[in-house]
Protein backbone atom coordinates (compact mmCIF):
# COMPACT_ATOMS: atom_id res chain seq x y z
CA UNK A 1 0.00 0.00 0.00
CA UNK A 2 1.62 3.29 -1.13
CA UNK A 3 1.03 5.31 2.14
CA UNK A 4 1.67 9.15 2.88
CA UNK A 5 4.00 11.15 5.74
CA UNK A 6 1.51 10.75 8.39
CA UNK A 7 0.50 7.09 7.86
CA UNK A 8 4.03 6.23 7.42
CA UNK A 9 5.22 8.12 10.69
CA UNK A 10 2.17 6.96 12.58
CA UNK A 11 3.08 3.59 11.32
CA UNK A 12 6.27 3.34 13.11
CA UNK A 13 5.43 4.81 15.98
CA UNK A 14 2.68 2.01 16.51
CA UNK A 15 5.26 -0.32 15.41
CA UNK A 16 2.86 -1.39 12.63
CA UNK A 17 4.14 -2.14 9.37
CA UNK A 18 1.35 -0.03 7.69
CA UNK A 19 -1.95 1.90 8.56
CA UNK A 20 -4.93 2.83 7.31
CA UNK A 21 -6.58 6.10 7.26
CA UNK A 22 -9.72 6.37 9.52
CA UNK A 23 -7.88 3.55 11.77
CA UNK A 24 -7.72 4.05 15.17
CA UNK A 25 -3.73 3.52 16.66
CA UNK A 26 -2.04 4.08 19.93
CA UNK A 27 1.28 5.14 19.43
CA UNK A 28 4.33 5.90 21.59
CA UNK A 29 5.73 9.49 20.72
CA UNK A 30 9.10 10.36 20.45
CA UNK A 31 8.56 13.39 22.27
CA UNK A 32 5.28 14.94 24.51
CA UNK A 33 5.80 18.32 25.01
CA UNK A 34 4.24 20.76 27.46
CA UNK A 35 4.49 24.35 29.12
CA UNK A 36 3.35 26.44 31.27
CA UNK A 37 0.09 23.97 31.59
CA UNK A 38 2.45 21.16 32.86
CA UNK A 39 1.57 22.16 36.51
CA UNK A 40 -2.14 21.23 35.78
CA UNK A 41 -0.99 18.06 33.82
CA UNK A 42 1.08 17.01 37.00
CA UNK A 43 -1.59 17.32 39.07
CA UNK A 44 -4.09 15.37 36.82
CA UNK A 45 -0.96 12.99 35.98
CA UNK A 46 -0.97 12.53 40.06
CA UNK A 47 -4.70 11.78 40.20
CA UNK A 48 -4.14 8.83 37.78
CA UNK A 49 -2.24 6.84 40.40
CA UNK A 50 1.28 6.14 38.50
CA UNK A 51 4.32 7.08 40.79
CA UNK A 52 6.89 7.63 38.29
CA UNK A 53 6.61 8.86 34.91
CA UNK A 54 6.54 6.04 31.62
CA UNK A 55 10.26 7.70 29.97
CA UNK A 56 11.95 11.08 31.76
CA UNK A 57 13.89 11.49 28.70
CA UNK A 58 10.84 11.61 26.13
CA UNK A 59 8.93 14.19 28.13
CA UNK A 60 9.76 18.07 27.47
CA UNK A 61 8.41 21.31 29.56
CA UNK A 62 9.23 24.89 28.40
CA UNK A 63 8.09 27.71 30.26
CA UNK A 64 7.00 29.90 27.97
CA UNK A 65 3.19 31.77 27.75
CA UNK A 66 3.67 34.06 31.62
CA UNK A 67 6.90 34.03 31.99
CA UNK A 68 8.49 35.57 34.06
CA UNK A 69 5.20 35.33 36.09
CA UNK A 70 2.64 38.27 37.09
CA UNK A 71 0.85 36.98 39.29
CA UNK A 72 1.77 34.58 42.64
CA UNK A 73 -0.54 32.42 41.09
CA UNK A 74 1.34 31.87 38.16
CA UNK A 75 4.41 32.04 40.11
CA UNK A 76 2.89 29.10 42.20
CA UNK A 77 2.71 27.04 38.33
CA UNK A 78 6.08 27.84 37.62
CA UNK A 79 7.22 26.05 41.11
CA UNK A 80 4.92 23.70 40.90
CA UNK A 81 6.67 22.42 37.73
CA UNK A 82 10.58 22.97 38.79
CA UNK A 83 9.19 20.19 41.93
CA UNK A 84 7.83 17.48 39.38
CA UNK A 85 10.32 18.21 37.12
CA UNK A 86 12.95 17.52 40.21
CA UNK A 87 11.29 14.89 41.35
CA UNK A 88 10.42 12.83 38.10
CA UNK A 89 13.91 13.63 36.67
CA UNK A 90 12.30 14.70 33.63
CA UNK A 91 15.82 15.05 31.34
CA UNK A 92 14.68 18.08 29.28
CA UNK A 93 13.11 21.13 31.00
CA UNK A 94 13.66 24.37 29.34
CA UNK A 95 13.24 26.87 32.24
CA UNK A 96 12.42 31.02 31.24
CA UNK A 97 15.37 31.45 30.16
CA UNK A 98 14.38 28.99 26.67
CA UNK A 99 11.65 31.08 24.82
CA UNK A 100 8.42 30.23 23.41
CA UNK A 101 7.95 25.93 23.18
CA UNK A 102 8.04 25.62 19.43
CA UNK A 103 10.62 27.98 18.80
CA UNK A 104 13.15 25.77 21.32
CA UNK A 105 11.95 22.23 20.40
CA UNK A 106 13.51 23.60 16.70
CA UNK A 107 16.55 25.05 18.34
CA UNK A 108 17.50 22.43 21.03
CA UNK A 109 16.85 19.51 18.31
CA UNK A 110 13.68 18.14 19.41
CA UNK A 111 12.23 18.14 15.57
CA UNK A 112 13.49 15.82 14.47
CA UNK A 113 12.59 14.41 10.76
CA UNK A 114 10.07 11.27 11.06
CA UNK A 115 9.47 11.91 14.95
CA UNK A 116 6.56 11.67 16.28
CA UNK A 117 5.71 14.94 18.75
CA UNK A 118 2.84 15.17 20.73
CA UNK A 119 1.90 18.94 22.66
CA UNK A 120 -0.54 20.21 24.86
CA UNK A 121 -0.48 23.59 22.44
CA UNK A 122 -2.43 23.70 19.43
CA UNK A 123 0.30 25.21 17.44
CA UNK A 124 2.43 21.96 18.09
CA UNK A 125 2.17 21.55 14.50
CA UNK A 126 4.73 23.51 13.87
CA UNK A 127 7.49 21.23 14.28
CA UNK A 128 6.29 19.91 10.74
CA UNK A 129 8.47 22.30 9.12
CA UNK A 130 11.49 19.35 10.08
CA UNK A 131 9.53 16.57 8.15
CA UNK A 132 7.92 15.46 12.15
CA UNK A 133 4.49 14.70 12.37
CA UNK A 134 3.48 17.18 15.41
CA UNK A 135 0.11 17.31 16.56
CA UNK A 136 -1.78 19.14 19.26
CA UNK A 137 -3.59 17.40 22.07
CA UNK A 138 -5.26 18.35 25.13
CA UNK A 139 -4.34 18.30 28.85
CA UNK A 140 -5.37 15.37 29.98
CA UNK A 141 -3.97 13.30 26.70
CA UNK A 142 -0.51 14.55 28.14
CA UNK A 143 -1.22 13.34 31.33
CA UNK A 144 -2.37 9.95 30.25
CA UNK A 145 0.70 9.93 27.66
CA UNK A 146 3.56 10.50 30.86
CA UNK A 147 1.56 7.43 32.49
CA UNK A 148 0.82 4.93 29.81
CA UNK A 149 3.51 5.88 27.15
CA UNK A 150 1.00 5.74 24.38
CA UNK A 151 -2.67 7.55 23.01
CA UNK A 152 -5.11 6.79 21.02
CA UNK A 153 -4.93 8.87 17.18
CA UNK A 154 -7.40 8.07 14.20
CA UNK A 155 -4.79 8.04 11.02
CA UNK A 156 -5.72 11.69 9.22
CA UNK A 157 -6.20 11.42 5.93
CA UNK A 158 -3.74 13.91 4.00
CA UNK A 159 -4.07 16.92 1.80
CA UNK A 160 -1.45 18.18 -0.18
CA UNK A 161 -1.02 21.57 -0.61
CA UNK A 162 1.51 22.45 -3.83
CA UNK A 163 2.99 26.19 -3.83
CA UNK A 164 5.23 27.57 -6.89
CA UNK A 165 6.62 30.79 -8.26
CA UNK A 166 8.58 33.39 -6.71
CA UNK A 167 6.98 35.31 -4.05
CA UNK A 168 6.70 39.34 -4.68
CA UNK A 169 9.23 41.85 -2.68
CA UNK A 170 7.48 42.81 0.32
CA UNK A 171 5.14 39.40 0.54
CA UNK A 172 6.34 36.86 2.82
CA UNK A 173 5.50 33.21 4.31
CA UNK A 174 2.91 34.72 6.65
CA UNK A 175 1.22 36.47 3.50
CA UNK A 176 1.04 33.27 2.03
CA UNK A 177 -0.27 31.28 5.16
CA UNK A 178 -3.25 33.65 5.46
CA UNK A 179 -4.14 33.69 1.82
CA UNK A 180 -4.44 29.95 1.69
CA UNK A 181 -6.58 30.46 5.20
CA UNK A 182 -8.69 32.97 3.33
CA UNK A 183 -9.22 30.45 0.81
CA UNK A 184 -9.59 26.98 2.25
CA UNK A 185 -11.04 28.95 5.55
CA UNK A 186 -10.82 27.88 9.07
CA UNK A 187 -11.58 24.32 9.06
CA UNK A 188 -10.43 23.55 4.96
CA UNK A 189 -8.15 21.04 6.77
CA UNK A 190 -9.73 19.74 9.39
CA UNK A 191 -8.65 16.89 11.07
CA UNK A 192 -6.23 16.06 8.40
CA UNK A 193 -2.33 16.45 7.17
CA UNK A 194 -1.30 19.34 5.65
CA UNK A 195 1.78 18.17 3.15
CA UNK A 196 3.15 21.46 1.99
CA UNK A 197 5.68 21.00 -1.29
CA UNK A 198 6.48 23.04 -4.22
CA UNK A 199 9.34 25.45 -5.53
CA UNK A 200 7.99 28.30 -2.95
CA UNK A 201 8.50 25.84 -0.31
CA UNK A 202 11.88 24.83 -1.19
CA UNK A 203 13.49 28.28 -1.74
CA UNK A 204 12.00 29.10 2.02
CA UNK A 205 14.20 29.38 5.04
CA UNK A 206 13.80 26.77 7.63
CA UNK A 207 12.15 29.86 9.75
CA UNK A 208 9.66 30.40 6.56
CA UNK A 209 8.60 27.36 6.17
CA UNK A 210 7.33 27.44 10.13
CA UNK A 211 5.15 29.93 9.47
CA UNK A 212 3.18 27.90 7.38
CA UNK A 213 3.19 24.84 9.72
CA UNK A 214 2.47 27.28 12.78
CA UNK A 215 -0.42 28.49 10.38
CA UNK A 216 -1.17 24.83 9.93
CA UNK A 217 -3.89 25.10 13.01
CA UNK A 218 -5.42 27.68 11.80
CA UNK A 219 -6.99 25.73 8.72
CA UNK A 220 -7.56 22.74 11.37
CA UNK A 221 -4.98 20.35 10.54
CA UNK A 222 -4.00 18.01 12.89
CA UNK A 223 -0.22 17.90 11.42
CA UNK A 224 1.32 20.17 8.52
CA UNK A 225 4.19 18.96 7.23
CA UNK A 226 7.28 19.44 4.72
CA UNK A 227 9.85 17.39 3.13
CA UNK A 228 13.37 16.75 4.23
CA UNK A 229 15.85 18.23 2.39
CA UNK A 230 19.12 20.21 2.65
CA UNK A 231 18.33 23.00 4.54
CA UNK A 232 16.51 20.65 7.23
CA UNK A 233 20.24 19.07 7.30
CA UNK A 234 22.18 21.97 7.71
CA UNK A 235 19.47 23.37 10.31
CA UNK A 236 20.23 20.08 12.62
CA UNK A 237 23.27 19.67 12.44
CA UNK A 238 25.15 19.90 15.41
CA UNK A 239 21.60 20.50 17.19
CA UNK A 240 19.43 16.80 16.24
CA UNK A 241 19.15 15.50 20.06
CA UNK A 242 19.16 11.78 18.19
CA UNK A 243 19.57 10.35 14.53
CA UNK A 244 16.89 10.02 12.78
CA UNK A 245 15.21 8.92 9.66
CA UNK A 246 13.31 11.54 7.12
CA UNK A 247 9.92 10.13 5.86
CA UNK A 248 8.84 11.01 1.65
CA UNK A 249 5.38 9.47 0.69
CA UNK A 250 5.17 7.02 -1.64
CA UNK A 251 4.73 7.40 -5.11
CA UNK A 252 0.95 6.93 -5.26
CA UNK A 253 -0.28 7.68 -1.98
CA UNK A 254 -3.66 8.94 -1.57
CA UNK A 255 -4.29 12.63 -0.85
CA UNK A 256 -8.07 13.28 -0.24
CA UNK A 257 -7.65 16.82 -1.18
CA UNK A 258 -5.10 18.82 -3.47
CA UNK A 259 -4.77 22.66 -3.93
CA UNK A 260 -2.43 24.63 -5.47
CA UNK A 261 -1.10 27.82 -5.45
CA UNK A 262 0.83 30.73 -7.20
CA UNK A 263 3.11 32.57 -5.01
CA UNK A 264 3.87 35.15 -7.55
CA UNK A 265 0.78 37.12 -8.08
CA UNK A 266 0.46 37.34 -4.13
CA UNK A 267 0.04 40.71 -2.29
CA UNK A 268 0.36 41.36 1.54
CA UNK A 269 -2.31 40.20 3.41
CA UNK A 270 -4.37 40.97 6.55
CA UNK A 271 -6.58 38.61 8.63
CA UNK A 272 -9.28 41.10 10.04
CA UNK A 273 -11.01 40.47 12.99
CA UNK A 274 -12.03 38.57 14.25
CA UNK A 275 -11.40 35.14 12.45
CA UNK A 276 -8.32 34.02 11.03
CA UNK A 277 -9.88 33.84 7.76
CA UNK A 278 -11.23 36.50 7.40
CA UNK A 279 -8.75 37.47 4.79
CA UNK A 280 -8.41 40.32 2.90
CA UNK A 281 -5.73 42.31 0.77
CA UNK A 282 -3.76 44.68 2.56
CA UNK A 283 -5.42 47.35 0.28
CA UNK A 284 -8.53 47.11 2.27
CA UNK A 285 -6.99 47.58 5.38
CA UNK A 286 -4.84 50.79 4.51
CA UNK A 287 -6.00 53.42 6.79
CA UNK A 288 -7.36 51.92 9.85
CA UNK A 289 -5.61 53.44 12.89
CA UNK A 290 -3.86 51.38 15.22
CA UNK A 291 -2.59 51.59 19.23
CA UNK A 292 -0.62 48.73 19.03
CA UNK A 293 1.96 46.60 17.23
CA UNK A 294 3.06 43.29 18.28
CA UNK A 295 5.92 41.88 16.70
CA UNK A 296 6.80 38.51 17.75
CA UNK A 297 5.27 34.82 18.89
CA UNK A 298 5.78 31.69 17.71
CA UNK A 299 4.59 32.73 14.26
CA UNK A 300 6.81 35.46 13.23
CA UNK A 301 9.61 36.20 16.47
CA UNK A 302 12.17 34.13 14.52
CA UNK A 303 15.44 36.18 13.67
CA UNK A 304 14.51 37.03 9.94
CA UNK A 305 11.34 38.57 11.25
CA UNK A 306 13.51 41.19 13.40
CA UNK A 307 15.57 41.48 10.46
CA UNK A 308 12.68 42.59 8.12
CA UNK A 309 11.18 44.63 10.57
CA UNK A 310 14.61 46.37 11.66
CA UNK A 311 15.40 46.92 8.10
CA UNK A 312 12.22 49.37 8.26
CA UNK A 313 12.43 50.92 11.23
CA UNK A 314 16.25 51.55 10.71
CA UNK A 315 16.89 55.38 11.45
CA UNK A 316 12.87 55.81 11.60
CA UNK A 317 10.52 56.66 14.71
CA UNK A 318 7.49 54.36 15.93
CA UNK A 319 4.54 56.97 15.42
CA UNK A 320 4.33 58.72 18.89
CA UNK A 321 0.34 57.41 19.38
CA UNK A 322 1.47 53.57 18.88
CA UNK A 323 3.39 51.01 21.44
CA UNK A 324 5.29 48.73 19.41
CA UNK A 325 6.09 46.12 21.52
CA UNK A 326 8.92 43.57 20.09
CA UNK A 327 9.19 39.82 21.58
CA UNK A 328 11.82 37.45 20.08
CA UNK A 329 11.00 34.15 19.70
CA UNK A 330 13.69 32.79 21.57
CA UNK A 331 16.92 33.38 23.99
CA UNK A 332 19.24 32.29 20.68
CA UNK A 333 17.04 34.97 19.06
CA UNK A 334 17.54 37.59 21.09
CA UNK A 335 21.05 37.23 21.82
CA UNK A 336 21.93 37.15 17.79
CA UNK A 337 18.96 39.94 17.22
CA UNK A 338 21.38 42.02 19.60
CA UNK A 339 24.66 41.00 17.79
CA UNK A 340 23.13 42.58 14.78
CA UNK A 341 22.09 45.49 15.99
CA UNK A 342 18.85 44.74 15.62
CA UNK A 343 17.37 45.66 19.52
CA UNK A 344 19.62 48.87 19.37
CA UNK A 345 17.30 49.36 16.22
CA UNK A 346 14.11 48.91 17.55
CA UNK A 347 15.00 51.29 20.76
CA UNK A 348 16.26 53.76 18.98
CA UNK A 349 13.11 53.73 17.27
CA UNK A 350 10.84 54.21 19.85
CA UNK A 351 9.70 50.12 20.29
CA UNK A 352 9.37 48.37 23.50
CA UNK A 353 12.19 44.94 23.60
CA UNK A 354 10.55 42.71 25.97
CA UNK A 355 11.70 39.05 26.76
CA UNK A 356 11.34 35.87 24.68
CA UNK A 357 7.98 34.34 25.61
CA UNK A 358 4.52 34.41 24.69
CA UNK A 359 3.69 37.85 25.54
CA UNK A 360 0.16 39.42 25.08
CA UNK A 361 -0.53 37.07 21.96
CA UNK A 362 -3.09 34.69 24.72
CA UNK A 363 -3.86 37.96 26.66
CA UNK A 364 -2.61 37.09 29.94
CA UNK A 365 0.09 39.74 30.29
CA UNK A 366 2.54 42.25 28.49
CA UNK A 367 0.77 44.08 26.25
CA UNK A 368 -3.16 43.69 26.71
CA UNK A 369 -5.66 45.52 25.02
CA UNK A 370 -8.41 47.94 26.20
CA UNK A 371 -11.58 48.14 25.35
CA UNK A 372 -11.84 49.62 21.34
CA UNK A 373 -8.14 49.66 21.01
CA UNK A 374 -6.65 48.26 17.95
CA UNK A 375 -3.23 46.03 17.20
CA UNK A 376 -1.33 45.01 14.64
CA UNK A 377 -0.06 41.48 15.45
CA UNK A 378 2.37 39.05 13.57
CA UNK A 379 0.37 36.49 15.63
CA UNK A 380 -1.45 33.39 14.66
CA UNK A 381 -4.78 34.40 16.73
CA UNK A 382 -7.49 37.11 16.34
CA UNK A 383 -10.12 36.10 18.22
CA UNK A 384 -12.28 38.21 20.39
CA UNK A 385 -11.18 39.27 23.58
CA UNK A 386 -8.23 36.91 22.84
CA UNK A 387 -5.28 39.55 23.86
CA UNK A 388 -7.08 41.50 26.29
CA UNK A 389 -10.64 43.32 26.30
CA UNK A 390 -13.61 41.27 23.81
CA UNK A 391 -14.09 45.14 22.45
CA UNK A 392 -10.77 45.54 21.00
CA UNK A 393 -9.64 44.30 17.43
CA UNK A 394 -6.93 42.32 16.69
CA UNK A 395 -5.75 42.32 12.64
CA UNK A 396 -3.10 39.90 11.78
CA UNK A 397 -0.23 40.61 8.92
CA UNK A 398 3.96 39.93 8.18
CA UNK A 399 6.79 41.29 10.23
CA UNK A 400 7.28 43.91 7.68
CA UNK A 401 3.46 45.21 7.27
CA UNK A 402 4.00 45.54 11.35
CA UNK A 403 6.95 48.05 10.90
CA UNK A 404 5.79 49.89 8.43
CA UNK A 405 2.26 50.07 10.41
CA UNK A 406 4.65 51.41 13.77
CA UNK A 407 5.59 54.08 11.50
CA UNK A 408 2.36 55.07 9.80
CA UNK A 409 0.05 54.85 12.96
CA UNK A 410 -2.19 53.25 10.77
CA UNK A 411 -2.02 49.67 9.07
CA UNK A 412 0.38 49.97 5.84
CA UNK A 413 1.82 48.10 2.86
CA UNK A 414 5.36 47.16 3.74
CA UNK A 415 6.41 47.81 0.09
CA UNK A 416 6.21 51.62 -0.13
CA UNK A 417 9.09 51.80 2.53
CA UNK A 418 11.12 48.42 1.69
CA UNK B 1 -34.66 16.11 27.69
CA UNK B 2 -32.97 19.47 28.00
CA UNK B 3 -33.09 22.70 26.07
CA UNK B 4 -30.61 23.31 22.49
CA UNK B 5 -28.41 26.44 23.14
CA UNK B 6 -28.22 27.08 19.92
CA UNK B 7 -24.93 29.07 17.96
CA UNK B 8 -22.94 29.40 14.70
CA UNK B 9 -19.95 27.94 13.00
CA UNK B 10 -16.28 28.79 14.28
CA UNK B 11 -17.35 28.65 17.66
CA UNK B 12 -13.55 29.35 18.97
CA UNK B 13 -11.70 28.03 22.52
CA UNK B 14 -11.43 31.93 23.51
CA UNK B 15 -15.05 32.75 23.07
CA UNK B 16 -15.93 29.43 24.88
CA UNK B 17 -13.34 29.89 28.02
CA UNK B 18 -11.29 32.85 27.35
CA UNK B 19 -7.77 32.80 27.90
CA UNK B 20 -7.13 35.32 30.24
CA UNK B 21 -8.40 32.05 32.31
CA UNK B 22 -6.36 29.28 31.12
CA UNK B 23 -3.90 29.18 33.35
CA UNK B 24 -5.67 29.98 36.32
CA UNK B 25 -6.66 26.71 38.71
CA UNK B 26 -10.21 27.12 38.78
CA UNK B 27 -12.12 24.63 40.34
CA UNK B 28 -15.46 23.65 38.44
CA UNK B 29 -17.88 25.58 40.14
CA UNK B 30 -16.14 28.51 38.84
CA UNK B 31 -14.92 27.27 35.61
CA UNK B 32 -18.57 26.97 35.04
CA UNK B 33 -19.03 30.58 35.72
CA UNK B 34 -16.79 31.69 32.72
CA UNK B 35 -18.25 29.10 30.28
CA UNK B 36 -18.84 30.96 27.06
CA UNK B 37 -18.34 34.39 28.25
CA UNK B 38 -17.26 35.94 25.57
CA UNK B 39 -19.88 34.72 22.85
CA UNK B 40 -23.22 35.23 24.87
CA UNK B 41 -22.74 36.63 28.32
CA UNK B 42 -26.69 35.06 29.54
CA UNK B 43 -25.15 31.44 28.70
CA UNK B 44 -24.42 30.93 32.43
CA UNK B 45 -27.70 32.41 33.56
CA UNK B 46 -30.25 30.44 31.42
CA UNK B 47 -28.20 27.37 31.80
CA UNK B 48 -29.93 23.98 33.38
CA UNK B 49 -28.32 20.74 33.99
CA UNK B 50 -28.87 18.47 31.30
CA UNK B 51 -28.83 21.00 28.45
CA UNK B 52 -27.49 20.99 25.61
CA UNK B 53 -25.17 22.76 23.36
CA UNK B 54 -26.14 23.22 19.58
CA UNK B 55 -23.80 24.70 16.74
CA UNK B 56 -22.43 25.27 12.87
CA UNK B 57 -19.77 24.15 11.71
CA UNK B 58 -16.07 23.76 13.26
CA UNK B 59 -17.36 24.16 17.10
CA UNK B 60 -14.33 24.89 19.17
CA UNK B 61 -11.77 25.87 16.28
CA UNK B 62 -8.44 27.61 18.17
CA UNK B 63 -6.58 26.61 21.25
CA UNK B 64 -5.75 23.51 23.01
CA UNK B 65 -7.20 24.49 26.22
CA UNK B 66 -9.50 21.69 28.41
CA UNK B 67 -11.13 24.06 30.10
CA UNK B 68 -13.25 24.80 27.21
CA UNK B 69 -14.87 21.87 27.13
CA UNK B 70 -14.78 21.22 30.90
CA UNK B 71 -16.19 24.47 31.73
CA UNK B 72 -19.26 23.61 29.25
CA UNK B 73 -19.32 19.89 31.21
CA UNK B 74 -19.27 21.73 34.37
CA UNK B 75 -21.99 24.13 33.48
CA UNK B 76 -24.14 21.45 33.15
CA UNK B 77 -24.11 20.42 29.30
CA UNK B 78 -24.78 16.75 28.29
CA UNK B 79 -23.71 16.39 24.79
CA UNK B 80 -22.65 18.98 22.66
CA UNK B 81 -24.43 18.70 18.65
CA UNK B 82 -22.62 20.27 15.54
CA UNK B 83 -22.14 19.99 11.99
CA UNK B 84 -18.50 19.76 12.41
CA UNK B 85 -16.08 19.99 15.64
CA UNK B 86 -11.85 21.32 15.46
CA UNK B 87 -10.17 18.29 15.72
CA UNK B 88 -8.57 19.01 19.44
CA UNK B 89 -12.24 20.66 20.98
CA UNK B 90 -13.35 16.62 19.70
CA UNK B 91 -10.37 15.16 21.75
CA UNK B 92 -11.01 17.17 24.88
CA UNK B 93 -15.00 17.08 24.90
CA UNK B 94 -14.78 13.20 24.39
CA UNK B 95 -11.83 12.42 26.82
CA UNK B 96 -13.68 15.06 29.73
CA UNK B 97 -16.77 12.13 29.05
CA UNK B 98 -19.16 14.92 27.28
CA UNK B 99 -20.40 13.84 24.00
CA UNK B 100 -19.63 15.34 20.75
CA UNK B 101 -22.35 14.45 18.47
CA UNK B 102 -21.81 15.43 14.26
CA UNK B 103 -24.75 15.79 12.61
CA UNK B 104 -26.84 18.41 10.83
CA UNK B 105 -27.83 21.02 13.29
CA UNK B 106 -30.08 22.69 10.62
CA UNK B 107 -32.94 22.01 11.81
CA UNK B 108 -32.65 22.41 15.80
CA UNK B 109 -33.72 25.77 16.78
CA UNK B 110 -32.74 27.63 20.09
CA UNK B 111 -35.09 26.81 22.79
CA UNK B 112 -35.93 22.99 20.94
CA UNK B 113 -36.65 20.44 23.76
CA UNK B 114 -34.41 17.38 22.39
CA UNK B 115 -32.46 14.40 24.28
CA UNK B 116 -29.83 12.30 22.96
CA UNK B 117 -29.26 8.59 22.77
CA UNK B 118 -25.63 7.38 22.16
CA UNK B 119 -26.08 3.95 21.79
CA UNK B 120 -28.97 4.15 19.37
CA UNK B 121 -27.05 6.98 17.60
CA UNK B 122 -30.24 9.36 17.79
CA UNK B 123 -31.08 12.56 18.54
CA UNK B 124 -34.51 13.39 19.01
CA UNK B 125 -36.18 16.58 18.85
CA UNK B 126 -39.20 16.72 20.94
CA UNK B 127 -40.50 20.19 20.04
CA UNK B 128 -40.76 19.27 16.10
CA UNK B 129 -41.28 15.54 16.60
CA UNK B 130 -38.47 14.73 14.60
CA UNK B 131 -35.19 12.43 14.75
CA UNK B 132 -31.59 12.89 13.39
CA UNK B 133 -29.64 9.68 13.07
CA UNK B 134 -25.40 9.60 13.66
CA UNK B 135 -23.11 6.99 13.04
CA UNK B 136 -21.85 5.24 16.10
CA UNK B 137 -18.97 6.22 17.93
CA UNK B 138 -15.73 3.82 17.61
CA UNK B 139 -15.33 1.69 20.24
CA UNK B 140 -12.54 3.22 22.00
CA UNK B 141 -14.37 6.70 22.20
CA UNK B 142 -17.04 4.56 23.78
CA UNK B 143 -15.12 3.35 26.36
CA UNK B 144 -13.57 6.43 26.81
CA UNK B 145 -16.98 8.15 27.05
CA UNK B 146 -18.45 5.39 29.82
CA UNK B 147 -15.57 5.49 31.74
CA UNK B 148 -16.54 9.08 32.24
CA UNK B 149 -13.24 10.53 30.46
CA UNK B 150 -9.63 9.55 29.79
CA UNK B 151 -8.42 10.07 33.25
CA UNK B 152 -10.57 7.76 34.65
CA UNK B 153 -10.47 4.81 31.91
CA UNK B 154 -6.68 5.09 31.84
CA UNK B 155 -6.77 4.48 35.51
CA UNK B 156 -9.19 1.62 35.30
CA UNK B 157 -6.96 0.14 32.57
CA UNK B 158 -3.60 0.73 34.92
CA UNK B 159 -5.38 -1.46 37.47
CA UNK B 160 -6.86 -3.95 35.34
CA UNK B 161 -2.80 -4.27 34.55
Amino acid sequence: MSQTIAQKILARASGLKEVEVGQIVTPEPDWVMSHDNAAAISKTFKKIGVEKVWDPEKIVIILDHVVPASTPEYAQNHLDIKRFVEEQGIKYFHGMNAGICHQVMAERGHDLPGSLILGSDSHTPTAGAYNAFAAGIGRSEVASIWATGHLWLRVPESFEIMVNGKMPKGVYAKDLALHIIGDIRADGANYMSVEFRGETISEMTMASRMVLTNLAAEMGAKAGIMDYDEKTEQFLKGRALKPYTPVKPDEGAEYQKRKEYDASDLVPKIAFPHTVDNVHDIEKAEEIDVDQVFLGTCTNGRLEDLRVAASILKGKKVNPKVRMLVFPASWEVYMDALKEGLLETFIRAGAMVMNPGCGPCLGAHEGVLAPGERCLSTANRNFKGRMGSKEAEIYLGSPATAAATAIKGKISDPREVL
Amino acid sequence: MGIAHKYGNDVNTDVIYPGRYTYKQFGPEEMAQHAMEDLDSEFVKKVKPGDYIVAGKNFGMGSSREQAAACLKYAGIKAIIAKSFARIYYRNAINFGLPAITIDTDRINDGDEIEVDLEKGVVINHTKGEEYRFPPFPENVIKIIEAGGLIDFVKSEIKKG
